[in-house]
């Protein structure tokens, strides 16, 4: 059941992404973006981080993909609506593409990463993320930890932990500093795209 | 042995990173280099939650890829205002036409 789910997942991502690459119309690469980015949560779902999931499906396809759309939808007019790419430069970008795409997958297949992960568990002990929350992991229960961790406080890392005295950081700068950062750009953005008048000097 | 493992997931990664960057490089409609980013933003995210199920990252991987997320829709609403006034001051949406910098 879980190969079949992650072959459809990634077969729906891969493919997606293939066809926003390969599709010439902007509103058909808009959908199979949307579809890509779907099966993309379904992969992390599957992956048992329930929150970014759920994240990905709200702020990516239901905010992202609607913000590129209204691009779309603003920009494509008339004969704009495909911009062709000349075929020359595709099958240069595919032939590069693809190499590049086979170094980094033999580079993956190379390493024994189980091998490193009982090595590295062996040193730091488990992962956090067996002994973390109150049900079974699979059941989902990272929202709690998260926004802990937001906060400022890690108790899925110092609670069991080892190390007495001793606490473990949290994202609560990194929090602030992203919370004032989309703040000032979603004031930029605003302040970019507004309409442009002309400048009228008033004359005394 | 029926589960999937970490390769799985880094090959789907990589090969969504490979498309994002085939799509910036090659599209010449403005808001398909937008896409080609989201999709290479989404390819290091699918990474940093692997690592988070299968190596000792622990929740640090996905704080990490919620970061990520935040700031590429922060990414995706300023290029797509800096699209816009290109489209207001060309009337067109292709990148090759912004060339006025070119010396």
């Amino acid at each position: 059941m879980e190969l079949f789910l992650f072959g459809l997942f990634a077969l729906g991502a891969a493919g997606g992404a293939l066809a926003v690459v390969f599709s010439q119309n902007v509103v058909r690469m808009a959908f199979y973006l949307v579809i890509s980015l779907g099966c993309t949560a379904g992969l992390f779902f599957m992956l048992g981080a329930d929150f970014v999931g759920a994240t990905q499906l709200l702020i990516y396809v239901g905010g992202t993909v609607v913000l590129l759309i209204f691009g779309v939808m603003l920009t494509a007019t008339g004969p704009y609506l495909s911009i062709r790419t000349s075929s020359g430069d595709l099958i240069q970008a595919v032939v590069v593409g693809g190499a590049f795409l086979a170094m980094l997958i033999l580079t993956v297949m190379q390493v024994d990463w189980s091998g490193y992960s009982a090595k590295l568990a062996a040193a730091h002990g488990a992962s956090s993320m067996e002994r973390a929350g109150y049900t079974d992991p699979a059941d989902g229960n990272t929202s709690r930890s998260l926004g802990l961790a937001l906060l400022g406080t890690r108790p899925d890392q110092d609670l069991g932990s080892e190390r007495a005295g001793e606490l473990s950081t949290g994202y609560l700068l990194p929090f602030e500093i992203v919370s004032v950062h989309l703040l000032v750009v979603l004031v930029g953005a605003a302040y970019l795209a507004r309409a442009k008048r002309k400048l009228t000097r008033v004359e005394t | 042995m029926s589960t999937v493992g970490l390769n799985g997931y880094l090959a789907v990664a990589a090969v969504l990173f490979v498309c994002g960057v085939i799509c910036m490089a090659t599209k010449r409609n403005g808001i398909g280099v937008l896409m080609g980013g989201e999709l290479v933003l989404n390819g290091a995210n699918i990474n940093f939650v692997a690592f988070s199920k299968y190596g000792t990252l622990g929740l640090d991987g996905q704080i990490a890829s919620l970061f990520v997320i935040v700031l590429a829709a922060a990414e995706a609403a300023v290029a797509l205002a800096i699209a816009l006034n290109f489209y207001n001051n060309h009337l067109t949406i292709d990148v090759d036409r912004a060339d006025e910098l070119k010396g």
